[in-house]
């Protein structure tokens, strides 16, 4: 898998929140995307992801541009983003929120739903068997007959991923996947995306949290106002300067 | 069997099929549809003009069922992306333009005289047995909408279509387009509204543009909000109390005789608004609860 963000843009009226943002992941890698509160982080996920239409800029997938797809082809083909704010369907339960992540359903329309219950059925015990197994990867399990909504924060965010994995994403995008989760399963769903990443996943996380990223990707770029203003290795770029200065001087504010 | 009440039993399965339709729109998946009075309309006329042209009921009922559905597909096509709010506003336009149709194009509809003569479904019957016929007709279709309901409910389909209503942007994020799945509800509850308005048509025996007035379509809301939004116990006896409340205030002349017959459409509708509000205060959930409790 391979992933090229080239020159992403985004402006609201006079004001560039994204200004030409590249970012190029080889092999299925673990990538993290950090910088200070507002520095446009979340809207680059959007603009790649589909869900805002940008300024300029194109997305290469597996060496294929893709142009103006729109979301829902976007996540089609294998780009699948988690958000800042959970969007959990809060009145199914965490099984049927997974059931309902699996591509390709046939039991999805009016026809076969009322002419061809059998397949329908045949396909639905299947789905099961793969939520089953997320469920448990996840350690869902006390949760599973809980309607989403009723979750607490860090338990959404992992329903999130949940998601993302069985729709059988190639690249998951988190935006901030750490955020409420407790230190003890921030450490285990680290232990989880490597393994993830081991099977062919690729990720781009968005994280506050630096430490626990840091030990996790294999590389780091920071924004900061829009703008990319550092890459490379987690220790390299965490002990720059003007990384540095972003984070006192912008995240103050 | 008191025929008053064989009648009420067939108006509130005629209203049933609308609600069952509206809910399986808004009440599963979200949408909102402030039209479908408008697809009612259509199935009135279709199978009124059709039978009175020498089609045989049968065929006029299953014609108005698919020509609900199909008359669902260009606002289906126009406004099915839009933002939910600007559906509500497009369906009711349509619903306003269905019924202009109906006013202005004599040639087809009778204009304002609207359509009489239009046969009862079983005409080799005649008074109470013709009534009870009615009523079992009107019954099975109830019958069988509400299974259907029932398989949508439990199957992929309804689970991706309740994911809309929740949470539309997530869909789409796991690559399923919600277009499509609204786009379904939209005709499926259509045909139901064009089956209800053909049962109508043939029961009444007379239909006019002022029948298909956007009243309507608020009567049904209230019926699925006052029921229970979402749950399909809930749009049957939100059904329940929308007769109730209309045919109650019928009897309150009977207590208080000094209120005068014109007085009565207004009281009426104040009866259903009062419902409204104490559902709304002290019931909010609907009366079995709606989707967001269980
Ligand atoms: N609709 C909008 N109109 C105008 N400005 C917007 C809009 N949406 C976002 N912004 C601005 O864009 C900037 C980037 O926001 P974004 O949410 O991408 O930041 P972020 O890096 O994800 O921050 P955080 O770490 O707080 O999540 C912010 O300054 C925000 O105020
Ligand atoms: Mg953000």
């Amino acid at each position: 898998m391979t992933l090229e963000i080239k020159e992403m843009s985004k402006a609201y009226g006079g004001l560039t929140v994204v200004d030409r943002v590249s970012i190029t992941m080889e092999d299925a890698d673990i990538i993290g995307v950090i910088g200070p509160n507002g520095a446009g982080k979340s809207t680059l996920f959007s603009l790649v992801t589909g869900f805002l239409d940008g300024n300029g800029g194109d997305v290469v997938l597996d060496g294929k541009p893709l142009g103006n797809a729109s979301a829902v082809e976007r996540a089609q083909a294998g780009m699948v983003r988690t958000f800042q704010v959970p969007r959990e369907f809060a009145h199914m339960t965490v099984r049927e929120n997974l059931m309902a992540a699996a591509p390709g359903q046939g039991g999805e329309n009016l026809i076969t739903t009322f002419f061809r219950p059998a397949s329908v059925a045949r396909q639905e015990k299947e789905i099961a068997g793969k939520v089953e197994e997320t469920i448990r990867f996840l350690k869902l399990g006390v949760v599973a007959d809980t309607p989403a909504g009723r979750l607490s924060g860090g338990q959404k965010k992992l329903l999130e991923l949940g998601r993302a994995l069985m729709t059988g994403a190639k690249l998951i995008m988190l935006d901030e996947p750490f955020a409420g989760v407790n230190p003890v399963l921030i450490e285990e769903l680290s232990q989880k995306i490597r393994e993830l990443n081991a099977r062919g996943i690729g990720f781009l996380i968005i994280e506050h949290d630096l430490g626990a990223l840091s030990k996790l990707v294999s590389k780091l770029y920071v924004m900061d106002r829009g703008k990319l203003i550092a890459s490379g290795e987690p220790a390299a770029v965490l002990s720059d300067a003007a990384v540095r200065e972003a984070y006192i001087g912008g995240g103050a504010n | 069997m008191d025929a008053y009440l064989i009648a009420i039993a067939i108006v509130s399965g005629i209203y049933l099929l609308l609600a069952l339709g509206l809910n399986l729109q808004f009440g599963l998946t979200g949408l909102i549809n402030f039209g479908h009075v408008g697809f009612f309309c259509v199935g009135a006329y279709t199978s009124a003009i059709l039978s009175t042209n020498g089609v045989p009921v049968a065929w006029s009922l299953l014609a108005a069922a698919l020509v609900g559905m199909l008359a669902a597909w260009p606002l289906g096509v126009i406004s099915i992306r839009l933002r939910e709010d600007y559906f509500a506003i497009a369906s009711l336009g349509f619903s306003e333009i269905v019924r202009l149709v109906a006013t202005s194009e004599g040639w087809l509809t009778n204009g304002v005289q609207g359509i009489a003569g239009i046969p009862r479904i079983f005409s080799g019957v005649t008074g109470q047995s013709q009534a009870i016929a009615m009523l079992a007709i009107v019954t099975v279709f109830c019958v069988l909408a509400i299974l259907a309901m029932r398989r949508i409910v439990r199957s992929p389909f309804g689970r991706m279509i309740e994911a809309i209503r929740d949470n539309e942007e997530a869909v789409k994020s796991l690559g399923k387009d919600p277009a499509g799945f609204k786009m379904q509800v939209l005709l499926l509850g259509s045909m139901l509204a064009g089956l209800s308005g053909a049962l109508y048509a043939h029961y009444i025996g007379y239909i006019s543009p002022d029948q298909f007035i956007p009243f309507i379509t608020f009567q049904i809301w209230m019926a699925i909000i006052m029921g229970g939004v979402g749950r399909i116990s809930g749009t049957v006896a939100g059904v329940i109390i929308l007769m109730v409340f209309l045919e109650g205030s019928r009897f309150l002349r009977d207590i208080a005789p000094f209120i005068p017959e014109v007085a009565m459409a207004s009281i009426r509708l104040g009866a259903i608004g009062l419902a409204l509000m104490l559902f709304t205060i002290y019931r909010p959930q609907g009366l079995m609860g709606d989707y967001t409790k269980r």
